[in-house]
């Protein structure tokens, strides 16, 4: 191998060493850190691990808000039109969080099959329907007919 | 009929820019200048007609003209006038009429600012532009035109703004951050001219480099401004979410970094020029690839608005053709690219190298984190998110090393350098900058903290550095007043962005660790404490804004007895869509802010509130730091390089 190779070689095995490193590294926080996303009807189902952080959406259930007489805790239930999962969380609810509207809680789910959420997210605009529970809709409406 | 007349300039626009974009270009291909001369009138006729287009819109949102779909949808009487002007590019057929209109106005600069040009090489960098153009104004009139009339029947009043939008911030940022995305088409114009000419030297790299610049200053500046509107707007007090959108706005800011330092180093020795071309093909690639998540609807998001499947496929299309396009032309030329001039292992290039890897590496770890739940769902894997710990695991240990490196190369020189003269001028603001951030915890908060021992030594090494490079400008010379207006506006411009980079991480780091936040059930006399604040709640009262009825929260604010502020926060009801929002209240100063946001009614009569109370420390230096990086792009235009009319 002439010098010139040999000082290619070299740069470019570096080269692969590190690209791969930061490949693995960045895949690994990637795996960490995803969410999954579940409906209430595979959580009702037992489809939905417990004590993981996970996504769930659905519309909020009218008249099914409970509020707290001394702290920021709220219970809610939540339902794809199909089951109901209750959801619990503490604090500041979004502006357009209301009954009847969509939302998405971000939270783990405990061992009573209760949903304890840490965020709760909605939409900046009142027709919003998460795009996950426009999918079930439809493949529901789908299955009607 | 002032619509319809907005419909036909837009028409005629779209003519032009197809003449624009065929005709010049023919031009260069068969030698003719005549049809090269086409450009500059070409150019300057398409912005007349779209301004023409734009005012038009303007004028039918003054005059509540709500025949007109697009401003039944987006405004109402009530609103007030300046909010109704903004409303033109408040959602998504008129912010596509101000991206196109920003693109024209570019063009038209580049015709009026490029008198140094070569005749063939203007011809073709603005028909390139007009093929942008032709994409982007089709686009417009087949998809989403906002002249579009409700007719026989329009509605008697609108359907008003989205409240949030109902700010200054909407006034602002998205004219600035469109500035910057559309202003790379200008170094990707330049480009690929000169991949088409086959005129690769350095010479390009002076044209593009005043535009790129400008661009990246504008991007920054827009990017600012979001984060500044999100933080008090939204009424979380965060000030970066990692929301796709943001991500859509950082990478092509990324990429752009890197191609403002690679274009300085072709344009000084000549060399990483086909790097510096790639370079400029994907941040334009990456602006596209922003304006398709944000337009089609693919991705949730605050900004996304309303979708529709064939937008997304026309922008995709788009995105297609121009990438493909440009990367094939690239992988045709580019080979023919020679460097001018050698450097060693250990110079200023090598680091601006690294400078550039860091930077690229940053905006696929943020490409990645964004498109894999797309890619996944359509592989059928699932509904995923990626949350901000991916982010921020990967984008700070990147953003750290580079930062080390950043302030290496201030001490290394072009060409070659001696490694042992570098570790004696380095060596003392290295340790400085340790003792600095290793004391910084124990002086400022109650103990170590490994986050700030890192944000701040390495902030304090950014300046330490930057500093001595320009102190050792003055070694030399008597004067010293004459020393520092002989140094290049370029040089000014580049101090100012650097320590606009320190002055960042030092607010990131100490507004996320040291920040105190509390939710709380509060009645009228509750009190809580936060970072030595007192807040006591003393209930709200009606007030009635221009379209808006809102319970206005008293949090009277008071340090060791003493009275600091009193603060009043919002929660609104705007009348005409019964759409709740929260207005929190800040009170701001270079050190702290205590911020303060009104969450819901929690009882019967209205005497119990949610109560939102922030202590953000050095929150303001994130938007400080980014002002300063603005400021330092857009001084480096300034340069009386740039100025010279010949080559």
């Amino acid at each position: 191998m002439t010098p010139k190779r040999k000082k290619r070689l070299t740069i470019i095995l570096a080269l692969v060493f590190g690209s791969s490193i930061a490949i693995g590294l960045t895949l690994y926080a990637l795996e960490q850190n995803i969410n999954l996303f579940y409906s209430t009807s595979q959580i009702a189902k037992g489809e939905a691990p417990k004590n993981t952080r996970m996504r769930i959406g659905g519309m909020v259930v009218d008249g099914s808000v409970e509020r707290s007489t001394k702290s920021l805790e709220v219970a809610f239930k939540l339902t794809d039109y199909e089951t109901q999962v209750k959801v619990v969380f503490t604090g500041i609810l979004p502006d357009l969080f209301r009954e009847g509207q969509g939302i998405i809680a971000q939270g783990e789910l405990d061992a009573n099959g209760v949903f304890q959420a840490d965020e709760v997210l909605a939409k900046h605009d009142e027709n919003y329907m998460p795009p996950e529970i426009a999918e079930t809709m439809k493949k529901k409406v789908e299955a009607a007919q | 009929m002032i619509p319809e007349i907005g419909e036909f300039a837009l028409i005629i626009s779209l003519c032009l820019s197809v003449v624009l974009a065929a005709v010049p270009l023919y031009g260069t291909v068969v030698n003719n200048q005549l049809w090269m001369n086409f450009a500059k009138p070409l150019a300057r006729g398409q912005f007349l007609f779209l301004l023409i287009s734009f005012i038009c819109l303007a004028y039918s949102f003054s005059i509540d003209d709500f025949s007109v779909t697009y401003v039944a949808n987006h405004s109402n009487s009530q609103l007030p006038l300046q909010f109704k002007i903004s409303a033109v590019w408040g959602g998504h057929e008129g912010s596509l009429l101000l991206w196109a209109f920003i693109l024209s106005g570019w063009t038209v600069a580049v015709s009026i600012f490029s008198r140094s040009l070569p005749l063939d090489m203007l011809a073709r960098v603005l028909s390139v532009m007009g093929m942008i153009a032709v994409g982007f104004i089709s686009f417009l009139l087949f998809t989403s035109s906002p002249f579009g009339r409700y007719l026989p029947r329009f509605p008697e009043d609108g359907a008003d703004l989205n409240p949030l939008l109902q700010d200054f911030g909407l006034i602002v940022h998205p004219p600035m951050l469109y500035m910057g995305y559309v202003g790379f088409s200008v170094a990707f114009a330049f480009a690929i001219a000169a991949l088409l000419s086959g005129r690769l030297d350095a010479a390009w790299a002076r044209w593009s480099r005043p535009w790129t610049n400008v661009a990246w200053a504008f991007l920054g500046g827009g990017i600012t401004l979001g984060s500044w509107w999100a933080y008090y707007e939204l009424g979380w007090g965060g000030w970066w979410f990692w929301d796709p959108v943001e991500n859509a706005s950082l990478m092509p800011w990324l990429v752009g970094t890197a191609l403002v330092h690679s274009l300085a180093v072709t344009e000084k020795r000549g060399v990483f020029k086909s790097w510096t071309l790639l370079l400029a093909i994907f941040a334009f690639s990456l602006s596209l690839l922003g304006t398709f998540l944000v337009r089609s609807g693919v991705l949730t998001s605050v900004h996304a608005f309303a979708s529709d499947p064939e937008r997304g496929l026309y922008i995709l299309v788009l995105l297609i053709i121009s990438i493909g396009g440009s990367l094939t032309l690239y992988a045709f030329k580019a080979p023919n690219v020679k460097s001018e001039s050698q450097f060693s292992a250990i110079s200023r290039e090598t680091l601006l190298l690294i400078n550039n890897v860091f930077l690229t590496v940053m905006a696929m770890t943020v490409l990645l984190g964004t498109l894999y739940p797309l890619l996944l769902d359509a592989l059928g894997g699932g509904k995923i998110s990626v949350g901000p710990p991916y982010f921020n695991a990967v984008f700070v240990p990147i953003m750290s090393l580079m930062a080390l490196a950043m302030g290496v190369s201030m001490a290394v020189r072009w060409r070659q350098s001696n490694t042992e003269t570098i570790i004696q001028t380095l060596w003392k603001p290295l340790v400085a900058s340790l003792i600095i951030g290793l004391a910084f915890p124990f002086l400022y908060g109650d103990g170590f903290d490994f986050s700030v021992f890192i944000g701040i030594s390495i902030s304090c090494w950014i300046l330490a550095t930057t500093g001595l490079e320009f102190v050792m400008k003055f070694q030399h010379s008597t004067s010293y007043w004459d020393r520092l207006k002989k140094l290049s506006l370029s040089y000014y411009g580049m101090m100012f962005a650097h320590i606009g980079i320190a002055v960042v991480a030092i607010g990131i780091t100490l507004v996320s660790v040291y920040s105190e936040e509390r939710d709380m059930r509060m009645e009228a006399g509750d009190t809580v404490e936060l970072a030595g604040y007192l807040f006591e709640f003393k209930g709200t009262k009606v007030v009635k804004g221009a379209n808006y009825m809102a319970d206005q929260g008293i949090l009277i604010v008071t340090k060791d007895g003493e009275a600091i502020t009193e603060l009043n926060p919002e929660k609104r009801q705007y009348t005409v869509k019964r759409s709740m929002m929260t207005e929190a209240d800040i009170d701001p100063s270079l050190w702290r802010d205590l911020y303060v946001a009104l969450g819901e009614p929690l009882d019967e009569n209205g005497t119990a509130w949610a109560v939102r109370v922030h202590y953000k420390p050095f929150v303001r230096w994130l938007w400080l730091g980014g002002f300063l990086m603005t400021l330092g792009g857009l001084l480096t235009v300034a340069d009386k390089r740039y100025r010279k009319k010949t080559l």
